[in-house]
C-alpha cells in the first residue's frame, strides 16, 4: 500500500488568514484530526465525469467567434513530488474574460461580459502528463476585500490525481504581476518559494509566431514514498 | 534526488460554478440499476456565525453498496457496481444546502484486518477556505459506529458531528458547520 506523507509546515496556506476577510467566519478553529489513509483515502474519482468535448481545451473556439483579449497558450506537466508524470487525469479551468469579468450571475463588476468567452475548460492528461489550454489571458478584477481591492490575473485549476489524498483546486498567475504583493489571497501562501510555484513562466518555445504567447505551469501534487518493495510503474 | 514541493492550495473562490457545477448530474450517483439501498442525504454547510454558507461545493466520494470502491487501489475480490457512481459533486444552494441521491455503502476495510463502518468521505471547497476541509459522514444509528477505528480517535464529545440524522421524511441530514461550539471534526489526510 502506498504512504502519503503529510505536508510540511508551509506548503499550504493556513486556512484562517485574516487579511483574506472571508477565512475569519470560515475557517474551522479546531485543528484537524489526523486520519491514518485507509482505502477511504487512498482512491478517489479517477476519470472524467463527463466526456471531453472537442473544444473544452481550447476556450477561444467555444463560440461563433473570436473573443476579445489577448490569446495565451498554457501548458505544462501534472508531477508527483518525485517528479514522475500523472498521466490521464482530470484537469478543469475557470477565469474571467480579459476585460475582468466572469460568466457569472455574481460577478457585478462593471466591464462587459464576452460574448465569444465563457472562460470554462477541461482536459485530460496525456501518457506523460501533459496538459495543455488555449485561452485569453484574464484581466483583472476588483473585489472589496479591502479599500482598492484588486486580484492579480489568474486561472483557476482543479485536478484530482490519483485518490483522494492528491485533490488540488488552486490558481495560476501570471510572472511580474504588480498586484500579487497586495493580494491577500496569493500571499497567504507566506513562503516566498512556495508561492512563486503558483506563478507561470513566459515560455518562448511554447509561443505560436504570429498567433499566441506561451506559458508554462507545471502542477505538483502530494506525492507518495514509494517502498523498496514496490515495483516502480 | 530531490524531492519537489507541492503546488500551494488556493481557494476555490465563488465563480467556480460556470465550470465545476454547471449541471446537477453529479447530485445523482446512482443508475436505474444501482445494487443496495437508495439514500437521499441534504447537507447544509454553515459558517461560524451559524449563517448558511451559499458558495460552498460538496464532493462526495464513497463506496458502493457492497463496500466496493471504482478504483485499482481497491483489490478486493468483487467487482465494483457498474451501475453506481462513487463520486458525487453539488453546489450549494442560498440556504447553504445540496441533496444528493445515493446508495448506502457497504462497510470497506480499514487496511489491518478490521472493519470500517460505513461512510462517505466529504470534501468542502468555498470561498474563504484556503484549502479544502475533508470530513467524514456515518449513519446514526449503525451497529458498526462503535468499532469504527477512525470514530475512535474522535474525542466522543465530537464524534455526533460526524452522524448524518434521518428526518421524518427519510431523508438523512448532515450539517457542517465550518466554525464555532458545534464545529464539524475535519480530518487532515
Amino acid at each position: 500500500m502506498k504512504i502519503y506523507p503529510l505536508p510540511r509546515e508551509g506548503d499550504h496556506p493556513p486556512l484562517l488568514h485574516s487579511p483574506y476577510a472571508a477565512t475569519v467566519r470560515r475557517a474551522p478553529s479546531m485543528p484537524p484530526i489526523p486520519l491514518p489513509h485507509t482505502l477511504s483515502e487512498l482512491t478517489g474519482p479517477l476519470y472524467g465525469h463527463n466526456p471531453i468535448g472537442e473544444t473544452d481545451n481550447d476556450l477561444t473556439r467555444q463560440h461563433a467567434g473570436d473573443p476579445l483579449g489577448e490569446r495565451i497558450i498554457v501548458s505544462g506537466r501534472v508531477l508527483d513530488e518525485d517528479g514522475r508524470p500523472i498521466p490521464n487525469t482530470l484537469v478543469e479551468i475557470w477565469q474571467a474574460n480579459a476585460s475582468g469579468r466572469y460568466f457569472h450571475v455574481v460577478d457585478q463588476h462593471p466591464a462587459p461580459l464576452d460574448p465569444n468567452f465563457s472562460g470554462s475548460g477541461r482536459t485530460m492528461t496525456d501518457e506523460d502528463g501533459n496538459y495543455r489550454f488555449v485561452t485569453i489571458k484574464p484581466g483583472a478584477y476588483p473585489w472589496r476585500n479591502h479599500p482598492n481591492a484588486w486580484r492579480p490575473a489568474h486561472i483557476h485549476f482543479s485536478l484530482f490525481g490519483p485518490c483522494l489524498i492528491t485533490r488540488l483546486i488552486t490558481q495560476m498567475y501570471f510572472p511580474g504581476d504588480p498586484l500579487m504583493p497586495y493580494d491577500p489571497i496569493s500571499q497567504s501562501i507566506r513562503d516566498d518559494s512556495a508561492r512563486e510555484r503558483l506563478v507561470s513562466q513566459f515560455d518562448r518555445d511554447l509561443t505560436v509566431p504570429e498567433w499566441a504567447l506561451g506559458y508554462r505551469w507545471d502542477i505538483v501534487l502530494r506525492g507518495c514514498e514509494a517502498t523498496p518493495f514496490e515495483e516502480p510503474k | 534526488m530531490s524531492r519537489l514541493r507541492p503546488s500551494p492550495s488556493q481557494t476555490v473562490g465563488p465563480f467556480y460554478h460556470f465550470s465545476l457545477t454547471v449541471t446537477e448530474a453529479l447530485g445523482c450517483m446512482t443508475g436505474p440499476v444501482a445494487r443496495g439501498e437508495r439514500i437521499r442525504i441534504r447537507f447544509r454547510l454553515f459558517d461560524g456565525a451559524g449563517a448558511p454558507v451559499p458558495d460552498g461545493m460538496v464532493e462526495l466520494w464513497q463506496a458502493d453498496s457492497a463496500g466496493k470502491y471504482d478504483h485499482p487501489a481497491d483489490t478486493q475480490e468483487k467487482a465494483a457496481d457498474p451501475g453506481f457512481c462513487g463520486f458525487g459533486r453539488l453546489a450549494t444552494d442560498a440556504g447553504g444546502a445540496c441533496v444528493f441521491d445515493t446508495v448506502r455503502p457497504g462497510p470497506t476495510p480499514d487496511g489491518s484486518g478490521g472493519c470500517q463502518a460505513a461512510h462517505i468521505s466529504v470534501t468542502v471547497f468555498a470561498r474563504g477556505l484556503l484549502r479544502q476541509l475533508v470530513t467524514r459522514l456515518y449513519f446514526e444509528g449503525d451497529p458498526a459506529l462503535a468499532d469504527d477505528p477512525v470514530l475512535k480517535l474522535v474525542p466522543a464529545e465530537r464524534r455526533g458531528t460526524l452522524l448524518a440524522r434521518r428526518d421524518a421524511a427519510g431523508v438523512w441530514c448532515f450539517d457542517i458547520r465550518l466554525q464555532g461550539p458545534d464545529e464539524t471534526v475535519f480530518f487532515e489526510i
